[in-house]
């Protein structure tokens, strides 16, 4: 650590050479791309459907850019060696989010959320500002985890006690405000998995009896952490929000894994999966549609009650062939309801075709492989553990989405990372982001040149 | 624990291919399949996103588009709706299109390959052509004086050049205003629901979709195929028929409207149309012969489109003598188009030539460049030469002494037949009254214009529903209005 040995002979031992590069220019410059990419688009946008720039082009532009080198102003202060790239993809994916949403906008004089979504992105970067300002160390968050764990069942609860919307009970209305309290809960849960695995990881591996060749652990070590995973997926199973569930039981799956590497628990996991996958998809009604309309996207249709809404994005995407229809060009507003949240990628697929629907899925590939390059690259378990977890939420919540809007897997209600409408998941995906900015400069704020970070 | 963060970077590796796979899938492979899909409104949207071309009558358009502002953005509209319907057709965002503006869809719609200035330039661009134009032949002058002749009474009138095929007038009564199906708002359901209910049935396009007993006026095939069989050497000698005439086989006795018709010439007898005379013609020529003659014609033909498709009038090669002696006067089962006769009468205009009729004369991309001419149409002959020369002389005769004089043109030649069909049970429906003719200006070179009219319900008392009293006044006006035009 830099605060130790700053006097004498130790320190000329470690050569300063082998200290990493800090690429805070390299930072600022793809910030400035990611900037100019997202103005470009709300410009290509404008120029499409009314033949002119939008007027707010430049305040956009200036609004968006001032944000994010706010943020680059923070992370050079504190945290100057983290990831590069890490910024700028959030940047990227938050303002072509905004692209999309105002785009659709204009399909819907009557409902307007791209505001309210600046304004939530606007939040987002302060909390990811004030995370890097004040986390000076990722393993402070350790001494919370049951204060993570605490928190994050009331959040997971609290909607209960408000009114169901579209079916799900996922929203708390304040203020004319509606929270998505669940996804905070992510981060939540996340840093509490890493902070409790990280403790027990050997128990959990090595205590315990063998069974038909699985490893065991005691139940004094697997009690808490069932019973805690149990509560969050029965009250989402209670909340009907089915996407979140699929992501937790993910999670939970792959920091088990990273953090033993007893294949066992994949196998356990996967049963669990399954087992859990066809009782509720059989008794849940809202979930078996969803089923039915993955297995055949077109059963409506034939039935003579027109495409439903995966029939409806499916069109979307195969309108936009490979290169897109081009921004403003399309007709994804056909999907209707939620096609600004949930179903945002179709429009992506439909005006930037498969071509930008690729690149988009790259983007958030490559934030999740710097996750877990930090992962690597660290040496406290905790570190290894919280960006894997961070990480895998990102990779697990594409694919879940991506996979639903795309006909790969059962739909499940869930927001594309940054670029979906929801103030909530544009704020926790800033946390997250955060997160792996302090994480990925510990580890190469502490390279000694013998792993690669 | 690297090497199961690894394991677990794979398959996050895993995720994302699957993903990357399934964009392919359903952006490249199924794109086709679900762009083609008819529950996928782009293809809709996209259609209506655009002006429709226009249909030209006399170099000036009787459509035109609006913008609504909606989904579908263009509807059409049409200026002089129901005189112009039996061509144009509709073109509804709800019920597709009929008539010119279905054959011609893909010009008007845009979608027509030839509008494209280069071979695959609208892939590589995404585009749409605008809509290009469909030039008709019609004749404004004419087309506007049949359907004011008609008058809102049911009937049909068709109109062609005889040495060209060129249509110049399709009308049909009563009419309706195509605009009323353009959209897609309730009132163009209810529209579309009271029109169809309509029991007068103003969709139908009597000129080319309705068929008629032809009656008397099919009496110029018999005398054409009696002629041209060599049946009929000398049209002034008499025939040998009597009156009244027992149909061969049967104790029916046939009579005639006027008297005195025994034994008379052809002559007499077209000029006053005298039943006994022809049924006993059409006995004489035999079946084998009327059949030719009357295929020649355009009879029995189920392919013509001019170009949307024209019903098949009909004449039945498989009757005994009884009936070949009534379908030889235009009753029985010979059935007639109305533009089926004005092709018989333009055949005796052009010397024996049928050129096949035509409505459209070319198409252009919106900026007028021509994509595609009528070009020349297939000619046939329907009978000697020297038969149409002695027919073009019988029929100028019914209208300067005949039963036609009310079709009369001061200062042209105009040869005419009328009829009167006997239709329904016991021949107890309201007679049809028939008019065709041809029509030739002083400085004109041929007859200009053949037309035929046909009036369903012409409620007078008898004597005035013969085709002269009722139909021949429409056909005057159609071919003085073609006469005067400048062209």
């Amino acid at each position: 650590m830099t605060k130790a040995g700053t006097t004498v002979a130790p320190a000329e031992t470690s050569a300063p050479s082998v200290r990493l590069p800090r690429r805070r220019g390299i930072e600022l410059a793809l910030i400035v791309l990611a900037v100019l990419l997202s103005v470009y688009g709300y410009c290509a946008v404008g120029l499409a459907k009314n033949g002119s720039v939008p007027p707010g082009a430049a305040g956009y532009g200036a609004g968006l850019g001032v944000l994010a080198l706010i943020a680059h102003g923070a992370v050079r202060l504190r945290a100057p060696y983290a990831d590069p790239l890490l910024l700028p993809i959030g940047v990227l994916l938050n303002g072509l989010g905004l692209v999309l949403i105002y785009r659709l906008d204009l399909e819907t004089p009557g409902d307007r959320a791209a505001p309210t979504q600046l304004v939530w992105s606007t939040v987002g970067v302060t909390l990811f500002i004030v995370v890097v300002l004040m986390l000076r160390d990722h393993r402070v968050l350790q001494r919370y985890a049951y204060v993570c764990v605490a928190a994050a069942l009331v959040l997971l609860t609290l909607p209960i006690l408000f009114p169901s919307v579209n079916g799900a009970r996922i929203w708390i209305r304040i203020a004319g405000f509606s929270i998505q309290p669940g996804e905070f809960a992510k981060v939540l849960l996340a840093v509490f998995f890493a902070a409790y695995l990280a403790t027990n990881r050997n128990a959990l591996a090595f205590s315990g009896r063998r069974l038909w060749g699985l490893q065991l652990p005691t139940g004094r070590v697997l009690g808490p952490l069932l019973t805690i995973w149990l509560i969050s997926v029965g009250v989402l199973v209670l909340e009907r929000d089915l996407g979140t569930s699929l992501l937790f039981f993910g999670l939970f799956v792959v920091l088990l894994y990273v953090a033993t590497g007893l294949t066992g628990w994949i196998a356990l996991g996967l049963l669990l999966a399954a087992v859990g996958a066809f009782a509720v998809g059989w008794l849940e009604p809202h979930v078996h549609i969803r089923v039915q309309d993955w297995l055949d996207p077109f059963a409506s249709i034939e039935a003579g009650l027109g495409p439903n809404q995966l029939a409806q994005s499916l069109f979307a995407f195969a309108a936009g062939g490979v290169l897109g229809t081009g921004l403003g060009l399309g007709h994804s507003i056909l999907i209707g309801f939620a096609a600004k949240s949930d179903f945002i990628l179709a429009t992506a697929g439909e005006e930037l075709g498969l071509a930008g629907l690729a690149a988009i899925f790259l983007l958030y590939a490559l934030l999740v492989e710097r996750g877990y390059r930090a992962g690597l690259a660290l040496r406290d378990p905790f570190g290894r553990l919280l960006a894997i977890g961070l990480a895998s939420i990102v990779a697990l919540q594409v694919f879940v989405i991506a996979g639903g809007v795309g006909g790969l897997i059962p739909l499940t209600g869930m927001a594309m990372p940054f670029l979906a409408q929801g103030g909530s998941s544009v704020v926790t995906n800033w946390a997250i982001v955060a997160l792996l900015i302090r994480v990925s400069d510990s580890a190469r704020d502490q390279y000694d040149g013998k792993e690669t970070p | 624990m690297a090497r199961y963060i690894r394991h677990a970077a794979c398959f996050c590796t895993l995720l994302l291919l699957a993903l990357l796979v399934n964009a392919a899938r359903v952006q490249v492979v199924q794109a086709r399949a679900h762009g083609e899909n008819p529950a996928n409104r782009r293809e809709t949207i996209a259609r209506y996103g655009r002006e429709r071309g226009d249909i030209l009558v006399g170099g000036r358009p009787v459509t035109g588009s609006r913008d609504t502002g909606e989904q579908l953005r263009y509807e059409r509209t049409y200026t002089d709706g129901p005189l112009y319907a039996p061509v144009t057709g509709f073109a509804s965002q709800e019920y597709g299109t009929s008539f010119l503006e279905h054959t011609e869809d893909s010009v008007l719609s845009g979608s027509d390959p030839l509008l494209t200035p280069f071979p695959l330039w609208n892939d590589f661009t995404r585009s749409r052509n605008p809509g290009g134009n469909v030039v008709t032949t019609l004749n404004r002058a004419a087309q506007k004086a049949a359907f004011r002749g008609l008058g809102g009474r049911k009937g049909a009138v068709a109109a062609v050049e005889p040495a060209t095929g060129r249509v110049l007038a399709l009308a049909s009564s009563p009419s309706y205003d195509p605009a009323a199906l353009s959209g897609n708002d309730p009132r163009v359901g209810r529209a579309w629901a009271r029109l169809n209910g309509d029991v007068d049935k103003p969709m139908l396009n009597r000129a080319v979709r309705q068929t008629y007993p032809p009656g008397s006026t099919f009496k110029v095939v018999t005398a054409a195929a009696a002629l041209d069989a060599g049946v009929i050497k000398d049209v002034d000698a008499p025939t040998d028929s009597p009156e009244p005439y027992t149909l061969p086989g049967t104790t029916t006795s046939l009579t005639n409207e006027s008297e005195g018709c025994e034994d008379l010439s052809l002559r007499e007898a077209f000029r006053w149309s005298c039943n006994t005379v022809f049924a006993k013609l059409g006995v004489k020529v035999g079946v084998r012969h009327m059949t030719a003659t009357a295929r020649a014609f355009g009879f029995n033909d189920h392919s013509l489109r001019i170009p949307f498709s024209v019903a098949r009038s009909t004449f039945d090669p498989t009757v005994d003598k009884a009936q070949l002696a009534l379908s030889s006067i235009g009753q029985y089962n010979t059935r007639a188009t109305p533009l089926q006769m004005a092709t018989v009468s333009a055949a005796v205009a052009n010397g024996g030539q049928i050129r096949t009729p035509y409505l459209v004369e070319r198409t252009t991309t919106d900026d007028g460049d021509t994509v595609a001419t009528a070009g020349s149409r297939p000619v046939r002959q329907a009978m000697y030469p020297a038969t149409a020369a002695r027919l073009k002389e019988l029929m100028a005769q019914v209208v300067t002494e005949g039963t036609g004089t009310n079709a009369a043109i001061p200062g042209a030649v105009v040869g005419g037949k009328t009829g009167t069909a006997q239709h329904g049970i016991g021949n107890a429906g309201t007679p049809y009254a028939w008019f065709v003719s041809w029509a030739q200006g002083e400085r004109d070179m041929e007859p200009k214009v053949a037309v035929a009219v046909v009036v369903e319900d012409a409620s007078a008392v008898r004597g005035d529903i013969t085709g002269g009293g009722v139909a021949a006044p429409i056909a005057r006006a159609v071919m003085e209005a073609v006469l005067n035009s400048r062209y």
